[in-house]
């Protein structure tokens, strides 16, 4: 599965500061450890709090690249940001995200297409998140005629059943792990699937137990990638020991060791 | 039509094997394995940049479970120079030289015959070097590391290293800068395991070479031909860890079995021993390429010589 990390998030308290005081080690520190644990992507997001976006993406995309050239997920929801964040961070970048609103898809697909970026794409439209599984597929299944309405290759495509908390909305799980069986069913080549993981245990008492208790039920569903806390070992050794015994690896006795050198 | 092509993200590590003069070595040569990144000979589908090679195998003593290569090759079976210097003449790519007579059973050998042997091998011929201990764990453990130090320079392939001695061997091939052969019985997780443990110790992934044993006939065949196969596949799609080219004993498995020791006046329905025989070690080893063999050791002159052709023509695509 691949791991794209979260941490780089203005949202958290740390990256917040980084950005106003320009600490450049702060987000470094933070890129750096989250590869360590197994991320393949990092996610960067200026957070909400950003009064210049532009200029903050900016800073930060650099920041990282004199680290890694790790692909970068550009999440941000406004376009400027999204054009200027692909812009700098090359090869292999996600853009995070569209959702099913056409409008806006046909705002964002056109820089997908000038970058040759994967894209993350919700199963939200005007009226909301669909509380069945038919609901979230066909939202994705307008979702895939608009991508190669835009000529994109599906192959690039994750689609997100989003998972919403558990404590609120407690019939959505068994939804999203349903959508997630259905959605490679859509088209050929097949799109693949996302969560943005740890919105499933906000405001629970038990948040990293929820966290890799679905996301090993959502790879058992066949989940091709999360965006996740990295540093958090237990989800992390959930996720190697699911994919193990879904026959993805082979066993050895230092099987979560031997994941980790890949 | 549309082709349909797998697309792989991993590579197999790439080994040299051998050091000239300029590098601190004797040998006329360093060879390469590895380096794929496609199944074997698909090169519609990806790089086989180093061709599979031929190694020939030396006992330095006569092996008496092998009745038919003792008669044919009787003229030197008793002399390990000379063998050695035949497998050069038979165009074999490297030298496979096997220390049994160390072992505790047979005429337990010193391990300062073990050196001093290595010592002379490596003046007679000029080509890179594998060197196996003498198939006792115990014994490999004070043999190899001698022949680790006689041969520093040289980057030749020492084995095996098992679950039992692998410390002592690795630590010899990291003082004196050789590459290892990890051996398991038939088992992919504990050829990961051993893997990992051996590179644990700081000897990079990139200087194991893989035996799982060597199947000559049936079962075993296709057992180890499954596995080479999974871990090809795994190391294919980016699992490093079982990504290291695969070594395969041919010789020490054909020789032994009744078709390739039976005569024709006890087996007349089996046809001639000859062809029979040099059949049985070439139709192995052929198996065995494509399944994804990085070494194939060989002892005839003839398997040598038709395996050599049979890998030109798969690299080439070309009949000669």
């Amino acid at each position: 599965m691949l791991i794209i990390g979260e941490k780089i998030n203005g949202m958290f308290k740390n990256v917040r500061e980084a950005i106003q005081t320009k600490n450049k080690s702060i987000l470094q520190d933070i890129a750096k450890k989250q590869l360590e644990a197994s991320a393949g992507v990092l996610d960067v997001n200026v957070g909400p709090a950003s009064s210049e976006p532009l200029k903050d993406m900016q800073w930060m995309i650099e920041t990282i690249r004199e680290v890694t050239n790790v692909p970068l997920a550009i999440d941000t929801t406004k376009l400027d940001v999204m054009d200027k964040g692909l812009e700098l961070s090359g090869e292999g970048a996600f853009l995070n995200s569209i959702n099913g609103e056409e409008e806006k898809m046909d705002k964002f697909l056109p820089l997908a297409k000038k970058y040759n970026t994967k894209i993350i794409a919700l199963t939200i439209n005007k009226t909301g998140i669909p509380i069945t599984p038919e609901g979230r597929v066909e939202i994705a299944a307008n979702i895939v005629a608009k991508v190669m309405e835009h000529g994109i290759d599906t192959s690039g495509l994750y689609i997100d059943p989003v998972i919403l908390p558990v404590n609120v909305a407690m019939e959505h799980s068994a939804a999203v792990l349903e959508a997630l069986k259905q959605c490679p069913l859509l088209c050929d080549p097949p799109p693949k699937t996302i969560l943005g993981l740890s919105n499933v245990s906000q405001g629970t008492n038990y948040r990293s137990l929820i966290d890799r208790t679905f996301l090993v039920m959502a790879l058992a569903s066949g989940l091709d990638a999360a965006i996740v806390n990295p540093l958090d070992k237990d989800l992390v050794d959930a996720m190697i020991t699911a994919e193990l015994l879904l026959g993805k690896n082979i066993y050895c006795d230092s099987f979560l060791d031997a994941y980790r050198r890949k | 039509m549309e082709k349909v092509i797998e697309k792989w993200t991993g590579k197999i590590a790439e080994l040299s094997i051998g050091s000239v003069s300029s590098e601190g070595g004797s040998r006329s040569k360093v060879i390469k394995i590895g380096g794929e990144t496609t199944l074997p000979f698909l090169h519609f589908e990806g790089q086989m940049p180093n061709p599979p090679l031929v190694a020939a195998e030396v006992c330095d003593t006569p092996p008496e479970h092998w009745p038919f290569i003792i008669e044919e090759f009787k003229n030197f079976i008793n002399d390990t120079l000379r063998w050695a210097k035949k497998c050069e003449e038979w165009g074999a790519d490297l030298l496979c030289l096997k220390l049994d007579s160390c072992h505790p059973d047979g005429k337990n050998n010193s391990v300062e015959y073990a050196g001093e042997l290595v010592s002379k091998v490596l003046k007679t011929v000029s080509l890179p070097l594998i060197v196996i201990g003498c198939n006792h764990p115990e014994k490999d453990q004070e043999i190899l590391p001698k022949v680790a130090e006689m041969t520093k320079g040289e980057k030749i392939l020492l084995g095996m290293a098992t679950k039992d001695n692998y410390k002592t061997i690795t630590a010899a091939a990291l003082a004196n800068d050789h590459s290892v052969i990890a051996e398991t019985p038939l088992d992919i997780n504990l050829a990961k395991q051993l893997n990992i443990l051996i590179s644990d110790m700081g000897l990079p992934v990139e200087r194991i070479v893989m035996h799982h044993t060597t199947g000559g006939l049936g079962y075993g065949f296709e057992y180890c031909y499954s596995i080479m196969e999974r871990c090809r596949l795994a190391g294919l799609t980016g699992d490093k860890v079982v990504a290291t080219p695969i070594i395969n004993m041919i010789a020490e498995e054909t020789w032994k079995i009744k078709e390739a020791k039976a005569s024709k006046d006890e087996q007349p329905t089996w046809g001639e021993l000859h062809s029979r025989a040099v059949g049985w070690e070439v139709t192995c080893a052929a198996g065995y390429l494509q399944a994804g063999s990085d070494i194939l050791v060989l002892v005839h002159p003839e398997s040598i010589k038709i395996i050599k052709q049979t890998i030109k023509q798969l690299m080439t695509g070309v009949r000669p």
